[in-house]
């Protein structure tokens, strides 16, 4: 873990201009990266926002991290207006992310929801076993970096909500499909909505396969300070609040305690 | 030049500390500072047993400010001496370790228990907190009760007492010197401000425990006007705290009364705010010619 200050390389968005790609020049960070962790970063931009903004680790190359980011508050709208050469604060690498198969391991089952995918490049990436990754949005611009698991020579089976792009439905249908073809050997790993991920988790009970899930919660320190971000985890008969941003974000599916906080 | 101050029978270094619940256990934040250049680590506030914490959403962003109602998560003493004592006990600076219970039978204990543990800096007595049902502000909050509960610690341990009191009264004059009468070594002033946040597209309060507390710099001028009151009333030293973010606004605090001050909610998004401070706070007697930081402490040029 570091706090650097970093400098923006691009910051382009798509053509529907809801999401961004941001390339940071982080020489210190980068080195550290493991698949699935993420970079706190501080947008002195925003006027009378205080706090730093978590974001999944998408590429990792040379010198240089970027994320992948939707426009959907005054955090990431003020970061959507940074130009190349500005300056930002950034800690990270942090959290705890997934556990990349070893080679001969299980065969990986991708599971993203949205812009979840940035998060499982860099396992798709560093996994010596190439599988299949099966992405969900609701329109065909939710479908983000398809090409990009295509180049790593991964499958993508993807799925819209209003069927404009891939099958239509939502992403856990063609992974069931999929599973009823053979478990043997397979591992589950998903980003996404917290609904998502809760359906990933049944699907991995029902087919008693082992699934790692990247939980999405908001967070305030993202250094294990403050106690913001936590969900339930069970400890033997019992569960206690574990926090996302250290014992997390990716958790065994097993030992979260859906029900607990309600 | 000298940044020493002194807070009871305890000696720091310079005058600017964390505020509880802001800096976890300090082993969180060592790999981004140098926990040494503090005035002394100040832990998440611990009661006797484990507890849980409240539910989710536990804090929320607003205008210059976090509201944040935690629950006060944390280990109990043993958990807190197993796991996060090892560490604590070998930096250079002291640690102050918060304390709370629900009851004045428990906060006694507490303070037993870290009296007998040996190496503790210094005892902060959380008797404000707003989000807790049982204990916390009760304490904070009634005359009587403050004076018991600080009187129980007192008689449980020789180490500086410090009471951090809460800012939700009508006058903090009469509950500084009822701390300070019970035999209090020194006042924190203040904890977070009672406050609430509502999502207007859910309808929903935007906290799981519906309230909590306001921290961050929108409480600062709020803070720097208890800070001077209480001054005023007690002769015990005070560490003034809430929404310090940089040297200007703590050298605000010294002048109002303060002999040491917390930096907090900075911390979370600059987690080198307090050593920050303490490089201003520097700069700020060198270019003034001020030998001493003490000299600042009630410098205010205001008719009390």
């Amino acid at each position: 873990m570091l706090e650097q200050t970093v400098q923006i390389v691009s910051n382009e968005p798509d053509p529907t201009d809801l999401y961004f790609r941001l390339v940071m020049s982080a020489p210190r960070i980068a080195p550290l990266v493991q698949p699935g962790q993420f970079v706190h970063l501080r947008i002195q931009s925003i006027k009378d926002a205080l706090l730093r903004r978590p974001f999944s680790i998408f590429q990792v190359s040379g010198d240089t991290v970027s994320i992948l980011y939707k426009n959907v508050g005054k955090g990431t709208d003020a970061l959507s207006r940074m130009r190349p050469a500005q300056d930002l604060s950034l800690i990270g690498p942090l959290g705890h992310g997934f556990t990349v198969p070893p080679p001969g391991g299980e065969s990986p089952l991708l599971v993203a929801g949205g812009y979840g995918m940035a998060a499982l490049y860099l396992l798709a990436q560093r996994s010596p076993q190439k599988g299949i990754v099966f992405v969900g949005g609701r329109r065909r611009v939710d479908i983000l970096c398809q090409d990009e698991f295509q180049s790593l020579g991964w499958e993508v089976r993807a799925t819209t909500e209003d069927g404009s792009h891939g099958g239509k439905g939502l992403v856990t249908q063609p992974l069931l499909a999929e599973l009823r073809s053979g478990t043997a050997g397979r591992k589950l790993f998903a980003c996404g909505p917290t609904p998502m991920l809760r359906a990933v988790g049944r699907i991995a009970e029902e087919f008693n396969l082992p699934a790692e899930l990247s939980m999405d919660e908001h967070m305030c320190c993202g250094v294990g300070v403050c106690l913001t971000c936590v969900i339930p985890v069970k400890t033997g008969a019992d569960w206690e609040y574990q926090r996302t941003c250290t014992e997390g974000p990716v958790f065994d599916s097993t030992r979260i305690a859906w029900d607990a906080n309600s | 030049m000298n940044l020493s101050v002194q807070i009871g029978t305890l000696k720091l270094q310079n005058p600017v500390l964390v505020a509880s619940g802001t800096f976890g256990y300090g082993a969180e934040y060592s790999e981004l500072i140098d926990l040494n250049q503090l005035g002394a680590v100040v832990v998440k506030g611990i009661r006797l047993g484990p507890v849980r914490g409240n539910p989710t959403p536990r804090t929320v962003e607003v205008a210059s400010g976090l509201i944040n109602a935690i629950g006060l998560q944390g280990p109990g003493v043993d958990g807190f001496i197993k796991k996060y004592w090892p560490f604590l006990k070998l930096l250079k600076v002291p640690t102050i370790i918060n304390i709370w219970g629900t009851t004045v039978e428990e906060y006694a204990e507490v303070a037993r228990r870290f009296d007998a543990l040996g190496g503790v800096g210094a005892l902060e007595l959380n008797v404000s907190c707003p989000n807790i049902k049982e204990g916390g502000a009760q304490f904070g909050t009634d005359v009587k009760l403050l004076g018991e509960v600080v009187a129980a610690c007192r008689q449980s341990t020789r180490l500086p007492l410090i009471t951090k009191l809460s800012p939700n009264v009508v006058s903090i004059a009469p509950y500084a010197r009822a701390a300070e009468d019970a035999g209090s070594d020194a006042l924190s002033i203040m904890n977070s401000y009672p406050a609430m946040a509502i999502d207007i597209k859910t309808r929903k309060p935007s906290l799981g425990n519906v309230t909590g507390g306001l921290t961050g710099p929108c409480i600062k001028p709020i803070a720097i006007k208890l800070v001077w009151e209480a001054a005023a009333a007690v002769k015990i030293p005070i560490i003034g705290m809430g929404g310090i973010q940089t040297a200007t606004d703590a050298i605000e605090f010294l002048m109002a009364g303060a002999t040491a001050v917390a930096v907090g909610t900075a911390t979370f998004y600059e987690p080198r705010t307090a050593v920050q401070v303490i490089a201003g706070v520097r700069e700020f007697m060198q270019s003034h010619g001020i030998e001493d930081v003490r000299e600042l402490v009630g410098s205010v040029r205001a008719a009390k």
